[in-house]
């Protein structure tokens, strides 16, 4: 399979709660292997869209395929299958908080492989170390740090070693280092995993960083879909406006500024 | 008038899809309870909350209510000359209807409304959508062990309750108010027959399934109701979990009343 092929399609994606449209005709392709930064301003539907990836929510209309598979159309068993490609990091972590770290990141390993109890403590233990967490073993999530508990979700959604990796917002909430601590995980997880990625994010410019792609999610349609240095030298006035309104004018070519 | 029509029938829509809602999480909660691999760990847990968990005010709950029963009954049927009757109208009283009914609703209390706020708080912090990623069944990582530990806790809770009443009872008809304890005994065996326990046995577990299945489903689909999210919305949850599974219960214990007698 050739690295460019798609790995998720989102085709005319609507989806509305009550009276309130939130996605109105979504059309997104993913690549493997790649970074897929989803970003636009609060309450457009970025997380919506991630929780449809997901097979969480289901579309009014549209597909999501997945691996070729229509996730919006299958249950039970053949969900589950797709779903054990998945790792996820939700925006709030949803750490188990009745559960020790220990026991977050171990819990994939005991319901969904056959690993014995042995094999299980030396991954966890692994991962604890390269998560930089060797002391919060035995801690339980409301003792810990926001940036440590976005560590624990990481070390979890890494333990299947998923192919695709979605992040709801990884660095909300975080100070520059901690954000940074997140971002030197990812990178470092990537590169040893290969996983295909989607991150939700308003930490922008630094998470052009880490992208391949930037999709703009405005008013429940996707505006653009364009590599970083694209998206800066983009002349559509939309994203123009976006850049400068998010990163400010010296992120912008002077060549598009004398456009306007 | 339209819009009274309208309504109407939005709440008959609600109605429906709340009601084929409950059934289908039974039915996947009831999946995930015979779903392989069965792991026992889990259910013990369970059985801890539930069970043991319980035990302390059941215990109690059964003593007073059973010495309450020896009281008003003893100064009653010394009325009629049949205090030497104690013992059946304590232990029937018990065996056929407070012991299953008030063990059910202490349960409620103690433990199904915790349940509901437990299932609740994981739903709305995303704990649940976390499970679902993860290709673990929520119904029968979380609710299944619940009604396994409910089936196999409350008819022992409520045979701790008979047996605690009665002794509460004895302690009072006979030990505080000097009764027959040999009449006591005897009108208690002659008149409690197998049916008298089946009844019970049978109202016990109905009840246990019943109280999960309500307190597990509220918390379980906290956000899909409109009492709004948040803190707010489980605490509405909880207490309409409390209120819909008792008067269930009793609901539940007429018409089984009404099968078996």
């Amino acid at each position: 399979m050739s690295q460019s092929e798609s790995c998720i399609r989102l085709i005319d994606i609507h989806k509305s709660f009550g009276s309130q449209e939130v996605l109105r005709g979504v059309d997104l392709d993913i690549e493997r292997g790649q970074t897929t930064v989803i970003c636009g301003e609060s309450g457009q539907g970025k997380s919506v869209l991630l929780k449809h990836i997901l097979g969480l929510v289901r579309p009014d209309r549209g597909r999501v395929l997945v691996e070729g598979e229509d996730i919006t159309r299958i249950k039970g068993a053949a969900l589950n299958r797709l779903r054990t490609r998945f790792g996820v990091l939700f925006q709030g972590v949803a750490l188990f908080d009745s559960m020790s770290v220990f026991d977050n990141i171990a819990l994939p390993l005991r319901e969904r492989s056959r690993l014995p109890e042995k094999e299980v403590k030396k991954k966890v233990l692994a991962s604890l170390k390269m998560m930089d967490l060797e002391g919060s073993t035995d801690k339980f999530p409301a003792q810990l740090s926001g940036g440590m508990k976005k560590r624990v979700g990481l070390a979890r959604a890494l333990q299947l070693e998923p192919d695709i990796l979605l992040f709801d917002e990884p660095t909300t909430g975080l100070d520059p280092v901690k954000s940074h601590d997140v971002y030197r995980l990812f990178f470092e997880t990537q590169k040893k995993l290969d996983y295909t990625s989607v991150i939700v994010s308003h930490d922008i410019p630094k998470i052009f960083n880490l992208a391949d792609k930037i999709a703009i999610l405005h008013q429940g349609e996707v505006r653009a879909c364009l590599a970083p240095e694209e998206l800066q030298r983009s002349r559509d006035p939309f994203v123009r406006d976006f850049i400068v309104r998010v990163m400010g004018s010296a992120h912008s070519s002077k060549s598009e500024l004398s456009v306007e | 008038m339209l819009e009274g029509l309208q309504k109407f029938g939005r709440w008959g829509l609600e109605s429906l899809e709340s009601m084929g809602r409950s059934a289908l999480f039974l039915l996947q909660t009831l999946l995930g309870a015979v779903q392989a691999p069965y792991k026992i760990r889990p259910i013990l847990c369970q059985i801890q909350v539930i069970g043991s968990g319980s035990f302390l005010v059941i215990f109690f709950t059964g003593a007073f209510v059973g010495m309450v029963l020896g009281l008003q009954g003893y100064y009653t049927l010394s009325k009629y000359g049949s205090s030497s009757a104690l013992g059946a109208a304590v232990a029937l009283s018990l065996v056929r209807e407070l012991g299953p009914v008030l063990t059910a609703l202490m349960v409620i209390g103690r433990t199904g409304s915790a349940m509901c706020a437990e299932l609740g708080i994981m739903r709305i912090s995303e704990q649940i959508d976390a499970l679902d990623c993860m290709a673990i069944n929520p119904y029968r990582y979380l609710v299944a062990p619940k009604l396994i530990a409910g089936l196999l806790s409350i008819p022992l809770l409520t045979a701790v309750f008979n047996l605690v009443g009665v002794f509460g009872g004895y302690m009072v008809g006979v030990v505080l108010l000097h009764g027959n304890g040999g009449a006591y005994m005897a009108s208690m065996r002659d008149s409690v027959t197998a049916v008298d326990l089946k009844m019970c046995f049978v109202k016990s577990v109905c009840f246990a399934f019943l109280l999960v299945w309500v307190c597990a489903e509220h918390g379980f689909w906290v956000n899909r109701r409109s009492w709004g999210f948040g803190a707010e919305g489980v605490s509405r949850a909880t207490t309409s979990a409390v209120v819909v599974s008792s008067v269930s219960v009793l609901v539940a214990d007429y018409v089984i009343t009404s099968l078996m007698i």
